[in-house]
């Protein structure tokens, strides 16, 4: 277990930087990881997947892979390839503050 | 009193449970199981299918001549369940009222969800090898192949059996040798996970083997587009792999009517699924197989474990006892590597696959291509029909993953490459 800083508040997060304890994130954190992740600026978009990403979350304890994250966000895939390059799944994830979506085998 | 028990689905899951079930509920008991057909294919045969090395009429038996004497198959398409009002409703509206539904529809193959890959080209330049259809018409292409990019590409998971892509990549390295030709074919494996094998200790183990075959790989695509006009892969973020013969494993999904039944599915149609193997919104509604969420591959060797763990659950349920058992992801697998060999690995939720024997000290090697394992793939198809789907134990390997024979301390926990959690 390691820690990072963001805005002075010390936070726990695995080896890869995704936070282990979703209640340490607030929202003012997330667009200095984005910056961290060569997001430079969160639009409306971003927001939209990132309160959705949070909320399947909360609800079900788990973060939803790329395919079920489009069908239920109201965000196309394609669209989420643009917003969160190379992994939209995961690099969301880490932006909203939860933990690394589980990969299925 | 009479309980009935109502499975959908008469694959490996369903076949193995409901006989499971007849031997360890009362003879008053019903079971019942539903099924739109009665052709129970013998899914690991179909990797074998394409290279001329398996026969598809030979892969296909009746669902119905599976079950034992005292479960009732019933030939029916499922309209949707009603889990308020604990009945299953058959296309045409009939309903069958159950005490206790299993629901064991397995996965299903969706190539219509990637653009492009059902158009021109299917069944031409294009093909899949994970339907029987599919495989054999691969296997007349795969003749006729004298050269060029022969790509295969793994689109998302999760799919049936994750290391059936590279099996056909192992395979299709002989095939094309014996053929005289593999020096005139460049052979690419694509995969939207970051690395070759989905779990990192395989990585760490085998990575050389495909390099040592001559196997490109491609990580991290996620396949948007299959433009067989002009012979390529398109993925989201717009970068390109050429083919002149494609092998596409489509995205999978529930079945139809999971879908369609209020409150039993998630968004790709599979069922979110407890470790007791009861569905999160029903405590009488168990699942089995490939059709739950569990993050266990979807495998026949996982069905077989959880069918242990099912019946004492159900049998539990039954008896108005807390169902106690509990599946830990025990997941075995042999790994076809070509020129007759295989890999065996074994693992579960906390154990990643290491070496070491199977399933004690004194056994088939684990992580480590041998003859042996590849006599055991073979074998495995006798054990199938007469071991696994009658629902009996294997001897030695139980539900619960053995550890005696692991070498344990090269299972550190190193980073696990992420699937289909893009």
């Amino acid at each position: 277990m390691t820690t990072t800083t963001y805005f002075g508040t010390e936070v726990a997060v695995d080896a890869e930087g995704f936070f282990t304890d979703p209640g340490q994130w607030t929202e003012a954190m997330a667009s200095q990881i984005a910056a961290g992740e060569g997001i430079a600026e969160l639009t409306d978009r971003h927001w939209q997947v990132i309160k959705f990403m949070r909320h399947e979350y909360e609800e079900k304890g788990g973060a939803p892979n790329v395919r079920a994250l489009a069908k239920t966000s109201g965000v196309p895939i394609k669209e989420l390839y643009q917003l969160f390059p190379k992994g939209p799944a995961k690099l969301a994830a880490k932006i909203a503050g939860i933990p690394k979506p589980r990969g299925c085998i | 009193m009479a309980r009935r028990i109502v499975v959908i689905g008469g694959g490996t899951a369903g076949t193995l449970a409901a006989n499971r079930l007849r031997r360890a509920l009362g003879p008053d008991d019903e079971i019942i199981v539903i099924d739109a057909d009665d052709r129970h294919l013998y899914q690991p045969g179909l990797l074998f299918v394409p290279f001329g090395l398996a026969s598809p009429a030979r892969l296909v038996r009746s669902r119905a001549a599976q079950l034992r004497a005292g479960v009732e198959f019933r030939q029916a398409t499922v309209d949707q369940v009603d889990l308020d009002a604990d009945k299953v409703v058959l296309a045409g509206g009939t309903p069958v009222p159950y005490d206790v539904l299993l629901v064991a529809s397995g996965a299903r193959l969706l190539p219509e969800e990637t653009d492009g890959l059902t158009g021109p080209g299917w069944g031409e330049t294009v093909h899949t090898f994970y339907s029987l259809s599919g495989a054999a018409t691969l296997a007349g292409a795969l003749a006729g192949f004298e050269g060029g990019r022969l790509v295969v590409d793994l689109v998302d998971l999760p799919v049936k059996c994750p290391v059936a892509p590279l099996e056909f990549c192992f395979l299709a390295d002989w095939y094309l040798r014996r053929r005289g030709v593999r020096d005139r074919v460049q052979l690419t494996y694509v995969t939207s996970l970051d690395a070759a094998f989905t779990k990192a200790t395989c990585n760490r183990e085998l990575s050389g083997l495909l390099a040592r075959k001559g196997i490109e790989v491609v990580t991290e695509f996620a396949t948007g587009e299959v433009d067989a006009k002009a012979g390529r892969l398109v993925s989201y973020d717009d970068r390109e792999v050429g083919f002149d013969l494609a092998v596409v494993v489509p995205v999978h999904g529930g079945a139809g009517y999971v879908s369609r039944s209020a409150g039993l599915g998630d968004p790709l149609g599979f069922v979110p699924t407890e470790t007791t193997l009861q569905a999160k919104t029903k405590p009488n509604v168990f699942v089995i197989g490939d059709a739950t969420d569990l993050r266990a591959s979807k495998a026949g060797s996982v069905a077989h474990f959880e069918g242990e763990i099912l019946v004492h659950n159900i049998y539990r349920y039954l008896a108005g006892e807390e169902p106690n058992a509990r599946f830990d992801g025990h997941t075995n697998c042999f790994i076809e590597t070509g020129f007759d060999k295989a890999l065996l690995i074994d693992f579960n939720d906390d154990l990643d696959p290491v070496p070491g024997h199977f399933p004690t000290r004194v056994g088939l090697p684990l992580l480590k291509e041998s003859r042996l394992n590849h006599l055991g793939k073979l074998a495995f198809e006798q054990l199938y029909w007469h071991v696994i789907l009658p629902g009996r134990d294997i001897p030695f390997v139980g539900a619960e993953m053995p550890r005696s024979g692991k070498r344990q301390e090269s299972a550190e926990l190193i980073p696990q490459p992420t699937g289909g959690a893009r």
